[in-house]
């Protein structure tokens, strides 16, 4: 990260500006996955939330001790640690969440929102900066999670939060919480955060280039120079384009 | 000089045909169909149609007011959509669940992806596989003829298509007894979608297209006969089935009114040949093999996004281009 930003601001980044899941287009399984009720997702924000803000710190703290070469799976098993402490607490407190998110909650690890965050922040930054920065993803997942589900339960249930709604509840429409309407929902929701987030002159997420890129130091081409020249006069029109496909197929 | 000379950019020769003139044409075809709907169904079937339509033709002037275009309601489209998937619905479907279809058809399968000409899947279609899937008891709710439609506890019945589902293997004798005769099958008087039943409506409409040049025979014909081509094989040469199964369901609607719709059907011969034969291989995979007993609209919207495919690989050959494989042989010699 060239520039260093407030701490204020490295929260704030993760709601709108960066949200991970409507911005960056990370965390795309569990997204569609658990948003068919407010309860599952919220649960699974959570969830998330905690393993990202725990990895995150720890990460940062052993970013100097942890050889490049193998960092991803050193990455990894950082990450599968807290996962596994928050299942096993989910699993003795919440046993009803356990069921709803089943193999979603272990599937954590594998989330890009953690790596991701891990790869492009908590890397380089230190240890405060790295947590807030967490918080603030996990803040933003929280959020976008909410708000899908929301709509989602209240026009495919009729219900929300469990709670029936007198004139939807009659004759919900199903196909909310089925997986068409679950991409429908989201990118419906994709459109209007990015226009929100466009209309404050932010054009895009800055996650960008062989800075961003997790494989930039295994790189085939290795040639960081070339790669940015090739980026540069793109960047405009079709980076945003590529990087959603990248960051999709990832 | 007397006569000036008027030089301008082609096209020179300009047809007469308008949009607003088509869909005239297509909302002309599809009146036979209505009036055997509302013989049927009695009011509702026309009050479900009328309500379609308006709510069709409210949202589209209010989409395209949002999203600050020019105003096409005058081109009749939102009309003829409004009709078809009125046609699509079973008459006894409560009138706001045919709103919410005309608002996905309008809304989100036509204007969200730019208007007239640019949906990629045809919107009626699309908002009765949405209806369905969401209201799947509404939907399968198939009143019978010449009962009172108005009424909630309505006199329901197996759809034609439901009862040869269950005829194993073709052997209609098995379900003889719970299908109507093949006569009032033409005619209709049979459970099932408002504008589906009755045939002979249905073929008239499409004999006036044809003849007014509006769709091209290919894709209908291509559609029909390979659905009948499979039940023949299916019904190992029972006449009767394949009958019944080109009468019963949306085929005829689909092949006429649907799959011939010009956004979402291929440009060339060769392409509407490739999207009849696949939308009547998946219509029968689907009636044979499917849990559904109807595979109309799926076929329909399925074989709709491989359209830019087909197109793609049916592009027609430039005059005087030669085949890049012998002008490499001809390299050679």
């Amino acid at each position: 990260m060239a520039e260093k930003k407030s701490l204020g601001k490295e929260f704030t980044k993760g709601i709108i500006a960066e949200n991970p899941v409507l911005r960056l287009v990370l965390g795309t399984c569990p997204t569609l996955a658990t948003t068919t009720s407010v309860e599952s997702a919220l649960g699974m924000g959570l969830a998330a939330s905690i393993v990202l803000v725990c990895s995150n710190i720890v990460i940062s703290a052993l970013r100097k001790v942890i050889p490049d070469k193998v960092r991803i799976p050193a990455y990894i098993v950082i990450i599968a640690s807290f996962v596994t402490i928050v299942q096993m607490a989910v699993k003795a407190f919440l046993p009803s969440l356990d069921e709803q998110l089943g193999v979603y909650l272990p599937l954590i690890v594998v989330n890009c929102i953690i790596l991701g965050r891990a790869e492009a922040f908590a890397s380089k930054n230190p240890v405060l900066a790295s947590a807030i920065d967490g918080l603030g993803m996990g803040v933003g997942f929280t959020a976008a999670l909410f708000l899908m589900s929301s709509v989602r339960e209240i026009f495919g249930a009729g219900t929300f939060l469990g709670t029936n709604i007198p004139v939807i509840g009659n004759n919900p429409m199903l196909i909310f919480i089925l997986p068409p309407g679950g991409f429908f929902v989201f990118g419906i929701l994709m459109a209007v955060v990015n226009k929100m987030a466009e209309s404050k002159g932010k054009q895009r997420a800055e996650l960008r280039g062989c800075e961003a890129c997790p494989m930039a130091q295994n790189c085939s081409l290795n040639k960081k120079a070339e790669c940015e020249a090739k980026e540069k006069p793109a960047v405009k029109a079709a980076a945003p384009a590529e990087e959603k496909k990248e960051v999709a197929e990832a | 000089m007397a006569k000036k000379l008027t030089v301008s950019a082609s096209p020179h020769v300009r047809s007469n045909e308008t949009t607003t003139g088509i869909m005239l044409d297509v909302i002309i075809a599809l009146l036979p169909a209505l009036i055997m709907s509302v013989v049927y169904f009695g009011l509702r079937a026309l009050t479900l149609t009328l309500t379609c339509v308006g709510s069709s033709v409210l949202f589209e002037y209010i989409a395209r007011k949002v999203m600050k275009r020019d105003n096409t309601i005058g081109d009749l489209s939102a009309v003829v959509t409004g009709m078809i998937l009125a046609f699509n619905l079973p008459a006894s479907l409560p009138l706001w669940m045919g709103v919410v279809g005309s608002l996905i058809a309008i809304v989100v399968v036509k204007q969200m992806f730019g208007g007239i000409g640019q949906n990629f899947v045809n919107p009626a279609m699309t908002a009765r596989i949405i209806l369905m899937v969401s209201f799947p008891t509404a939907m399968a709710k198939w009143v019978v003829p010449f009962t009172n439609t108005w009424r909630p506890d309505a006199v329901t019945a197996a759809t034609p298509m439901a009862v040869l589902a269950g005829a194993e293997g073709g052997d209609i004798s098995l379900v003889t007894d719970q299908l109507p005769s093949l006569p009032q099958m033409l005619l209709g008087c049979h459970g099932g979608s408002m504008g589906e039943i009755c045939s002979i409506a249905l073929i008239c409409g499409g004999i006036y297209l044809l003849l007014r040049k509006v769709i091209s025979p290919i894709i209908p014909f291509t559609f029909i006969g390979t659905v009948a081509l499979c039940m023949l094989l299916a019904g190992k040469g029972n006449l009767e089935f394949v009958a019944y199964e080109l009468l019963g369901g949306g085929l005829i609607l689909g092949a006429f009114f649907m799959a011939t719709d010009y956004s979402t059907s291929p440009i060339n011969k060769k392409g509407k040949i490739i999207f009849g034969i696949g939308c009547g291989l998946i219509t029968s995979v689907i009636r044979l093999f499917g849990s559904l007993p109807e595979g109309v609209s799926f076929s329909i919207i399925l074989m709709n996004i491989l359209v830019p495919h087909i197109e793609r690989m049916t592009k027609s050959k430039v005059f005087g281009e030669v085949k890049e494989k012998k002008e490499k042989e001809a390299a050679k010699a």
